[in-house]
Protein backbone atom coordinates (compact mmCIF):
# COMPACT_ATOMS: atom_id res chain seq x y z
CA UNK A 1 0.00 0.00 0.00
CA UNK A 2 1.05 3.72 -0.50
CA UNK A 3 3.07 4.77 2.68
CA UNK A 4 2.75 7.80 4.02
CA UNK A 5 5.42 10.68 3.17
CA UNK A 6 7.67 12.55 5.80
CA UNK A 7 8.97 15.20 3.94
CA UNK A 8 11.81 17.69 5.33
CA UNK A 9 10.65 21.33 4.70
CA UNK A 10 14.07 23.63 3.74
CA UNK A 11 13.92 27.05 4.57
CA UNK A 12 15.72 29.44 2.38
CA UNK A 13 17.06 32.85 2.86
CA UNK A 14 20.04 34.46 0.75
CA UNK A 15 21.10 31.25 -0.45
CA UNK A 16 21.20 29.67 3.12
CA UNK A 17 19.23 27.59 4.64
CA UNK A 18 17.94 28.57 7.98
CA UNK A 19 15.23 27.53 10.62
CA UNK A 20 12.71 29.58 12.22
CA UNK A 21 10.69 29.72 15.49
CA UNK A 22 7.42 30.87 15.01
CA UNK A 23 7.92 32.01 11.46
CA UNK A 24 10.68 34.39 12.66
CA UNK A 25 14.24 34.48 14.13
CA UNK A 26 16.06 32.95 11.35
CA UNK A 27 19.11 30.70 12.34
CA UNK A 28 21.46 29.54 9.66
CA UNK A 29 21.84 25.60 9.51
CA UNK A 30 23.24 24.83 6.05
CA UNK A 31 24.50 25.11 2.54
CA UNK A 32 21.49 23.94 0.82
CA UNK A 33 23.32 22.32 -1.61
CA UNK A 34 25.35 20.13 0.90
CA UNK A 35 21.84 19.43 2.67
CA UNK A 36 20.12 17.94 -0.61
CA UNK A 37 22.99 16.09 -1.09
CA UNK A 38 22.90 14.29 2.32
CA UNK A 39 19.00 13.98 2.17
CA UNK A 40 19.60 12.24 -1.29
CA UNK A 41 21.89 9.70 0.41
CA UNK A 42 19.34 9.56 3.34
CA UNK A 43 16.23 8.35 0.28
CA UNK A 44 14.16 11.31 1.77
CA UNK A 45 10.38 10.27 0.39
CA UNK A 46 9.96 14.20 -1.08
CA UNK A 47 11.77 18.14 -0.43
CA UNK A 48 9.78 21.30 0.37
CA UNK A 49 12.43 23.96 0.18
CA UNK A 50 10.52 27.56 0.84
CA UNK A 51 12.24 30.69 0.30
CA UNK A 52 11.03 32.60 3.41
CA UNK A 53 12.10 36.17 2.07
CA UNK A 54 10.96 36.43 -1.85
CA UNK A 55 7.43 37.45 -1.06
CA UNK A 56 8.13 40.23 1.78
CA UNK A 57 10.68 41.52 -0.19
CA UNK A 58 8.27 41.49 -3.50
CA UNK A 59 11.00 39.44 -5.20
CA UNK A 60 10.84 36.37 -7.69
CA UNK A 61 12.30 32.89 -6.70
CA UNK A 62 15.91 32.63 -7.00
CA UNK A 63 15.73 30.12 -10.57
CA UNK A 64 19.51 30.18 -10.75
CA UNK A 65 19.86 28.51 -7.10
CA UNK A 66 16.47 26.81 -7.53
CA UNK A 67 17.53 25.07 -10.74
CA UNK A 68 20.52 23.89 -9.21
CA UNK A 69 18.90 22.35 -6.30
CA UNK A 70 16.70 20.70 -9.04
CA UNK A 71 19.43 18.90 -10.65
CA UNK A 72 20.86 17.62 -7.29
CA UNK A 73 16.86 16.17 -6.04
CA UNK A 74 16.52 12.48 -7.23
CA UNK A 75 12.89 12.72 -5.19
CA UNK A 76 10.36 15.12 -5.60
CA UNK A 77 10.83 18.54 -4.75
CA UNK A 78 7.80 20.99 -4.22
CA UNK A 79 9.44 25.12 -4.48
CA UNK A 80 7.51 27.84 -2.60
CA UNK A 81 8.15 31.72 -2.16
CA UNK A 82 7.40 34.89 -4.18
CA UNK A 83 5.58 32.84 -7.04
CA UNK A 84 2.77 35.28 -7.89
CA UNK A 85 2.40 34.84 -11.88
CA UNK A 86 1.98 31.85 -14.30
CA UNK A 87 4.67 32.64 -15.74
CA UNK A 88 7.36 32.46 -12.70
CA UNK A 89 5.71 28.69 -11.96
CA UNK A 90 5.90 27.76 -15.59
CA UNK A 91 9.93 28.20 -15.53
CA UNK A 92 9.64 26.61 -12.00
CA UNK A 93 8.26 23.25 -14.09
CA UNK A 94 10.93 23.80 -17.03
CA UNK A 95 13.91 23.46 -14.20
CA UNK A 96 12.63 20.95 -12.69
CA UNK A 97 10.46 21.58 -9.46
CA UNK A 98 7.46 18.96 -9.30
CA UNK A 99 5.35 21.37 -7.50
CA UNK A 100 4.75 24.68 -6.91
CA UNK A 101 3.34 25.99 -2.73
CA UNK A 102 1.62 28.98 -2.92
CA UNK A 103 0.70 30.75 -0.11
CA UNK A 104 0.40 34.91 -0.05
CA UNK A 105 -0.20 34.60 -4.24
CA UNK A 106 -3.17 31.87 -3.74
CA UNK A 107 -5.00 34.38 -0.96
CA UNK A 108 -4.37 37.02 -2.74
CA UNK A 109 -5.42 35.93 -6.21
CA UNK A 110 -6.96 32.59 -6.04
CA UNK A 111 -7.54 32.61 -10.11
CA UNK A 112 -3.43 31.60 -10.37
CA UNK A 113 -4.30 28.26 -8.27
CA UNK A 114 -7.25 27.72 -10.84
CA UNK A 115 -4.98 28.40 -14.11
CA UNK A 116 -2.08 26.58 -12.97
CA UNK A 117 -3.65 23.59 -11.63
CA UNK A 118 -5.63 23.41 -15.25
CA UNK A 119 -2.90 23.52 -17.37
CA UNK A 120 -0.27 21.04 -15.10
CA UNK A 121 -2.82 19.24 -13.18
CA UNK A 122 -3.93 19.79 -9.71
CA UNK A 123 -1.15 17.26 -8.31
CA UNK A 124 1.43 20.16 -9.33
CA UNK A 125 -0.20 22.77 -7.34
CA UNK A 126 0.26 22.91 -3.71
CA UNK A 127 -1.26 25.35 -1.04
CA UNK A 128 -0.22 26.21 2.50
CA UNK A 129 -2.31 27.13 4.61
CA UNK A 130 -0.88 28.71 7.68
CA UNK A 131 -3.03 28.66 11.29
CA UNK A 132 -2.46 30.81 14.15
CA UNK A 133 -4.67 30.91 17.32
CA UNK A 134 -5.34 34.26 18.06
CA UNK A 135 -5.59 35.02 22.21
CA UNK A 136 -8.78 33.77 22.64
CA UNK A 137 -7.68 30.63 21.13
CA UNK A 138 -9.70 30.55 18.14
CA UNK A 139 -7.57 29.37 15.11
CA UNK A 140 -7.31 32.00 12.12
CA UNK A 141 -5.41 32.45 9.03
CA UNK A 142 -2.11 34.06 8.80
CA UNK A 143 -0.65 35.50 5.90
CA UNK A 144 3.35 34.90 6.60
CA UNK A 145 4.54 37.88 4.18
CA UNK A 146 2.57 40.34 6.26
CA UNK A 147 2.83 38.37 9.45
CA UNK A 148 -1.11 39.44 10.53
CA UNK A 149 -3.93 37.28 10.79
CA UNK A 150 -6.93 37.29 8.31
CA UNK A 151 -10.63 37.69 9.09
CA UNK A 152 -11.09 35.06 6.25
CA UNK A 153 -12.13 31.84 8.14
CA UNK A 154 -9.68 29.39 7.81
CA UNK A 155 -12.02 26.21 7.25
CA UNK A 156 -14.11 28.40 4.11
CA UNK A 157 -10.59 28.99 2.67
CA UNK A 158 -9.11 25.39 2.81
CA UNK A 159 -12.50 24.50 1.17
CA UNK A 160 -11.90 27.49 -1.36
CA UNK A 161 -8.76 26.85 -2.25
CA UNK A 162 -9.60 22.95 -2.96
CA UNK A 163 -12.25 23.96 -5.45
CA UNK A 164 -9.89 26.14 -7.08
CA UNK A 165 -7.86 23.38 -8.03
CA UNK A 166 -4.89 23.21 -5.32
CA UNK A 167 -4.37 19.19 -5.18
CA UNK A 168 -2.26 18.94 -1.78
CA UNK A 169 -2.68 20.91 1.18
CA UNK A 170 0.16 22.28 3.61
CA UNK A 171 -1.13 22.55 6.95
CA UNK A 172 1.33 24.62 8.81
CA UNK A 173 0.83 25.25 12.72
CA UNK A 174 2.27 29.02 13.03
CA UNK A 175 2.41 27.93 16.76
CA UNK A 176 4.21 25.26 16.72
CA UNK A 177 6.75 25.97 14.36
CA UNK A 178 10.26 25.32 15.15
CA UNK A 179 8.83 24.67 19.10
CA UNK A 180 9.70 20.80 18.40
CA UNK A 181 6.72 20.95 21.48
CA UNK A 182 4.74 18.01 19.93
CA UNK A 183 2.09 18.78 16.57
CA UNK A 184 -1.03 20.37 16.88
CA UNK A 185 -3.60 17.09 16.75
CA UNK A 186 -6.70 18.72 16.92
CA UNK A 187 -5.86 21.03 14.22
CA UNK A 188 -5.18 18.70 11.56
CA UNK A 189 -8.14 16.35 12.59
CA UNK A 190 -10.40 19.22 11.58
CA UNK A 191 -8.38 19.92 8.63
CA UNK A 192 -8.06 16.46 7.29
CA UNK A 193 -11.81 15.91 8.29
CA UNK A 194 -12.52 18.35 5.66
CA UNK A 195 -9.73 17.95 2.98
CA UNK A 196 -10.52 15.52 -0.08
CA UNK A 197 -7.19 16.43 -0.88
CA UNK A 198 -3.37 15.07 0.44
CA UNK A 199 -2.93 17.15 3.58
CA UNK A 200 0.65 17.58 4.66
CA UNK A 201 1.00 18.52 8.42
CA UNK A 202 3.58 20.84 10.05
CA UNK A 203 4.45 22.43 12.68
CA UNK A 204 6.09 20.76 15.62
CA UNK A 205 6.95 17.69 15.15
CA UNK A 206 9.70 16.32 17.53
CA UNK A 207 10.28 12.52 17.41
CA UNK A 208 8.96 9.82 15.18
CA UNK A 209 5.67 9.08 17.55
CA UNK A 210 4.79 12.69 17.03
CA UNK A 211 4.69 11.78 12.76
CA UNK A 212 3.01 8.75 13.61
CA UNK A 213 0.21 10.57 15.63
CA UNK A 214 0.03 13.29 12.98
CA UNK A 215 -0.61 10.58 10.43
CA UNK A 216 -3.56 8.99 12.85
CA UNK A 217 -4.99 12.44 12.73
CA UNK A 218 -5.59 11.94 9.53
CA UNK A 219 -3.02 13.82 7.72
CA UNK A 220 -1.89 12.13 4.20
CA UNK A 221 2.00 13.18 4.99
CA UNK A 222 4.09 14.38 7.80
CA UNK A 223 6.73 17.45 7.12
CA UNK A 224 9.06 18.91 9.42
CA UNK A 225 11.91 21.33 9.61
CA UNK A 226 13.73 21.28 12.95
CA UNK A 227 13.59 17.69 13.47
CA UNK A 228 15.38 16.89 10.93
CA UNK A 229 18.48 19.25 10.97
CA UNK A 230 18.90 19.94 15.00
CA UNK A 231 20.40 17.69 17.48
CA UNK A 232 20.09 17.68 21.14
CA UNK A 233 18.86 20.13 23.54
CA UNK A 234 21.27 22.71 22.39
CA UNK A 235 19.83 22.25 19.06
CA UNK A 236 23.25 21.42 17.31
CA UNK A 237 22.60 21.27 13.74
CA UNK A 238 22.83 17.93 12.19
CA UNK A 239 20.88 16.68 9.52
CA UNK A 240 18.79 13.23 9.92
CA UNK A 241 16.10 11.62 8.39
CA UNK A 242 14.12 8.23 10.11
CA UNK A 243 15.61 4.86 8.37
CA UNK A 244 12.99 2.93 5.77
CA UNK A 245 12.25 0.27 7.83
CA UNK A 246 12.05 2.44 11.61
CA UNK A 247 9.09 4.56 9.08
CA UNK A 248 7.29 1.51 7.91
CA UNK A 249 7.23 0.41 11.39
CA UNK A 250 5.39 3.43 12.72
CA UNK A 251 2.66 2.89 9.36
CA UNK A 252 2.18 -0.10 9.96
CA UNK B 1 26.07 4.36 -26.58
CA UNK B 2 23.03 5.74 -27.79
CA UNK B 3 21.09 8.82 -27.43
CA UNK B 4 18.12 8.53 -25.33
CA UNK B 5 15.58 11.28 -27.05
CA UNK B 6 13.57 12.67 -24.79
CA UNK B 7 10.07 13.77 -26.35
CA UNK B 8 9.13 17.37 -25.65
CA UNK B 9 5.75 17.99 -26.77
CA UNK B 10 4.80 20.40 -24.20
CA UNK B 11 4.02 19.16 -20.90
CA UNK B 12 5.96 17.42 -18.18
CA UNK B 13 9.29 17.58 -16.61
CA UNK B 14 11.90 16.96 -19.33
CA UNK B 15 14.46 18.10 -17.00
CA UNK B 16 14.32 16.18 -13.82
CA UNK B 17 14.42 13.03 -16.73
CA UNK B 18 17.29 14.11 -18.54
CA UNK B 19 19.29 14.83 -15.06
CA UNK B 20 18.67 11.07 -13.62
CA UNK B 21 20.03 9.58 -17.39
CA UNK B 22 23.08 11.77 -16.79
CA UNK B 23 23.40 11.14 -13.37
CA UNK B 24 23.69 7.41 -13.91
CA UNK B 25 25.67 7.93 -16.77
CA UNK B 26 23.58 8.20 -19.96
CA UNK B 27 23.06 10.19 -22.88
CA UNK B 28 20.02 12.25 -23.77
CA UNK B 29 18.72 15.27 -25.37
CA UNK B 30 15.05 16.68 -25.22
CA UNK B 31 13.65 17.13 -28.71
CA UNK B 32 10.20 18.20 -30.18
CA UNK B 33 12.19 18.27 -33.58
CA UNK B 34 10.45 15.38 -35.79
CA UNK B 35 14.20 14.71 -37.88
CA UNK B 36 15.41 14.30 -34.24
CA UNK B 37 12.37 12.41 -33.08
CA UNK B 38 12.16 9.78 -36.36
CA UNK B 39 15.98 9.25 -36.21
CA UNK B 40 15.60 8.75 -32.70
CA UNK B 41 17.39 5.10 -31.30
CA UNK B 42 15.64 5.35 -28.14
CA UNK B 43 13.02 7.44 -26.63
CA UNK B 44 11.54 8.29 -23.59
CA UNK B 45 7.67 10.02 -24.16
CA UNK B 46 6.98 11.91 -20.52
CA UNK B 47 4.47 13.79 -19.46
CA UNK B 48 2.24 15.21 -16.43
CA UNK B 49 -0.93 16.68 -16.68
CA UNK B 50 -4.35 15.86 -18.95
CA UNK B 51 -5.05 13.24 -21.50
CA UNK B 52 -6.68 15.15 -24.35
CA UNK B 53 -3.89 18.22 -23.90
CA UNK B 54 -1.52 15.32 -24.53
CA UNK B 55 -2.35 13.87 -27.56
CA UNK B 56 -3.89 16.85 -28.76
CA UNK B 57 -0.29 18.35 -28.76
CA UNK B 58 1.20 14.89 -30.20
CA UNK B 59 -1.11 15.42 -33.14
CA UNK B 60 -0.83 18.58 -33.89
CA UNK B 61 2.91 18.75 -33.83
CA UNK B 62 3.27 15.76 -35.81
CA UNK B 63 5.04 13.92 -33.30
CA UNK B 64 2.32 11.43 -33.64
CA UNK B 65 2.62 10.30 -36.98
CA UNK B 66 6.73 10.47 -36.05
CA UNK B 67 6.42 7.91 -33.34
CA UNK B 68 3.59 5.68 -34.96
CA UNK B 69 6.71 5.16 -37.27
CA UNK B 70 9.47 4.78 -35.31
CA UNK B 71 8.26 2.79 -32.76
CA UNK B 72 5.19 0.76 -34.46
CA UNK B 73 7.81 -0.10 -37.94
CA UNK B 74 11.14 0.39 -36.95
CA UNK B 75 10.60 -0.51 -33.40
CA UNK B 76 12.83 1.68 -31.75
CA UNK B 77 12.29 1.47 -27.77
CA UNK B 78 10.30 3.44 -25.85
CA UNK B 79 9.49 4.60 -22.52
CA UNK B 80 6.24 6.31 -21.55
CA UNK B 81 6.51 7.70 -17.90
CA UNK B 82 3.11 8.59 -16.15
CA UNK B 83 1.19 10.72 -18.50
CA UNK B 84 3.48 8.77 -21.45
CA UNK B 85 2.40 6.11 -20.35
CA UNK B 86 -1.63 6.64 -20.43
CA UNK B 87 -1.04 8.29 -23.73
CA UNK B 88 0.34 4.76 -25.19
CA UNK B 89 -3.70 3.18 -24.58
CA UNK B 90 -6.67 3.16 -26.39
CA UNK B 91 -8.30 6.27 -24.47
CA UNK B 92 -8.95 7.39 -21.12
CA UNK B 93 -12.22 8.32 -18.85
CA UNK B 94 -10.56 12.03 -18.54
CA UNK B 95 -10.56 12.90 -22.11
CA UNK B 96 -12.35 12.28 -25.62
CA UNK B 97 -9.90 12.15 -27.74
CA UNK B 98 -8.07 8.39 -28.73
CA UNK B 99 -4.46 7.38 -27.52
CA UNK B 100 -1.95 6.03 -29.07
CA UNK B 101 -3.52 2.50 -29.21
CA UNK B 102 -0.26 0.69 -29.24
CA UNK B 103 -1.08 -0.94 -26.11
CA UNK B 104 -4.41 -3.14 -25.61
CA UNK B 105 -5.68 -0.94 -22.79
CA UNK B 106 -7.69 1.81 -21.52
CA UNK B 107 -7.35 4.41 -18.45
CA UNK B 108 -9.58 4.56 -15.76
CA UNK B 109 -10.51 7.37 -13.01
CA UNK B 110 -9.71 6.41 -9.60
CA UNK B 111 -13.01 5.85 -7.68
CA UNK B 112 -13.66 5.55 -3.73
CA UNK B 113 -16.52 6.12 -1.51
CA UNK B 114 -16.76 9.46 0.20
CA UNK B 115 -15.77 8.19 3.31
CA UNK B 116 -13.15 6.40 1.97
CA UNK B 117 -9.20 7.15 3.79
CA UNK B 118 -7.56 6.91 0.12
CA UNK B 119 -7.18 10.54 -0.90
CA UNK B 120 -6.72 10.95 -4.94
CA UNK B 121 -4.16 11.85 -6.52
CA UNK B 122 -2.57 8.59 -5.20
CA UNK B 123 0.89 10.46 -4.32
CA UNK B 124 4.04 9.26 -2.77
CA UNK B 125 5.50 5.91 -2.37
CA UNK B 126 4.58 2.50 -3.49
CA UNK B 127 5.92 -0.69 -3.62
CA UNK B 128 5.53 -2.40 -7.38
CA UNK B 129 4.90 -6.27 -7.61
CA UNK B 130 6.97 -7.84 -10.52
CA UNK B 131 4.51 -9.96 -12.88
CA UNK B 132 6.94 -10.96 -15.33
CA UNK B 133 10.62 -10.91 -16.10
CA UNK B 134 11.55 -7.49 -18.35
CA UNK B 135 14.29 -5.54 -19.43
CA UNK B 136 13.37 -2.92 -17.03
CA UNK B 137 13.47 -4.14 -13.48
CA UNK B 138 15.44 -7.40 -12.10
CA UNK B 139 13.32 -9.99 -10.96
CA UNK B 140 16.55 -11.76 -9.50
CA UNK B 141 16.55 -8.82 -6.78
CA UNK B 142 14.60 -9.65 -3.52
CA UNK B 143 14.30 -6.56 -2.34
CA UNK B 144 11.24 -4.33 -2.43
CA UNK B 145 10.89 -1.75 -5.41
CA UNK B 146 9.89 1.32 -4.62
CA UNK B 147 8.54 4.20 -6.40
CA UNK B 148 7.48 7.49 -6.23
CA UNK B 149 4.12 7.83 -8.15
CA UNK B 150 1.34 11.01 -8.52
CA UNK B 151 -1.61 10.59 -11.06
CA UNK B 152 -5.41 9.86 -10.44
CA UNK B 153 -6.30 7.78 -13.43
CA UNK B 154 -4.81 4.14 -14.14
CA UNK B 155 -4.20 1.66 -16.76
CA UNK B 156 -6.20 -1.26 -17.31
CA UNK B 157 -4.18 -3.61 -19.11
CA UNK B 158 -6.72 -5.83 -21.28
CA UNK B 159 -3.91 -8.56 -22.26
CA UNK B 160 -2.44 -9.75 -19.20
CA UNK B 161 0.75 -10.69 -20.70
CA UNK B 162 1.35 -7.22 -20.66
CA UNK B 163 1.31 -6.50 -17.25
CA UNK B 164 4.80 -5.82 -16.05
CA UNK B 165 3.82 -4.66 -12.44
CA UNK B 166 0.87 -3.90 -9.96
CA UNK B 167 0.55 -1.72 -6.71
CA UNK B 168 -1.76 -1.88 -4.91
CA UNK B 169 -4.15 1.68 -3.95
CA UNK B 170 -7.88 0.34 -3.03
CA UNK B 171 -7.26 -2.15 -5.74
CA UNK B 172 -4.61 -3.77 -7.49
CA UNK B 173 -3.70 -1.41 -10.37
CA UNK B 174 -1.39 -1.86 -13.84
CA UNK B 175 2.01 0.09 -12.65
CA UNK B 176 3.99 -0.82 -15.47
CA UNK B 177 3.86 -2.84 -18.65
CA UNK B 178 5.82 -3.82 -21.23
CA UNK B 179 4.66 -5.60 -24.93
CA UNK B 180 7.96 -5.90 -27.50
CA UNK B 181 9.65 -2.71 -27.52
CA UNK B 182 6.95 -0.48 -25.85
CA UNK B 183 7.42 0.01 -22.29
CA UNK B 184 5.04 2.00 -19.93
CA UNK B 185 5.70 2.94 -16.21
CA UNK B 186 3.27 4.70 -14.12
CA UNK B 187 5.57 6.10 -11.66
CA UNK B 188 8.20 8.55 -11.81
CA UNK B 189 11.45 6.80 -11.83
CA UNK B 190 13.46 10.11 -12.47
CA UNK B 191 12.17 10.98 -8.54
CA UNK B 192 12.90 7.63 -7.46
CA UNK B 193 15.98 7.27 -5.91
CA UNK B 194 18.50 4.38 -6.65
CA UNK B 195 15.11 2.58 -7.72
CA UNK B 196 14.64 4.54 -10.27
CA UNK B 197 18.56 5.02 -11.15
CA UNK B 198 18.59 1.13 -10.99
CA UNK B 199 15.66 0.97 -13.77
CA UNK B 200 17.09 4.16 -16.04
CA UNK B 201 20.52 2.19 -16.33
CA UNK B 202 18.65 -0.83 -17.67
CA UNK B 203 16.48 1.62 -20.07
CA UNK B 204 19.80 2.46 -21.69
CA UNK B 205 21.53 -0.96 -21.59
CA UNK B 206 18.84 -1.99 -23.58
Amino acid sequence: MLQHRVIPVLLLKNNGLVKTTHFKEPKYVGDPINAIKIFNEKEVDELMLLDIMASKEKREPNFTLIEQIAGECFMPLAYGGGISTFEQAQKLFSIGIEKVCLQSSAIENSELITKLAEHYGSQSIVVSLDVKKNWLGKYELYHASKAKTLSLNWKDYLSQVIVAGAGELVLNAVDKDGTLSGPDLELIKTASSISNVPLVAIGGIASLADIQAVIRAGASAAAAGAFFVYHGPHRAVLITYPKQDELKKLFD
Amino acid sequence: MQTIIIVDYGLGNLNSVANMIRHVGGRCEISSDLDVIAKAEKLILPGVGAFDRGMSRLSSSGIEEVLNKVVLEKRIPILGICLGMQLMTHRSEEGELNGLGWIDAEVKKFVFPNNSILKIPHMGWNKVELKKSNQLISTKDDEEQRFYFVHSYYVYAKNPNDIMCTTQYGHEFCSAFSHENIMGVQFHPEKSHRFGMEMMKKFIQI
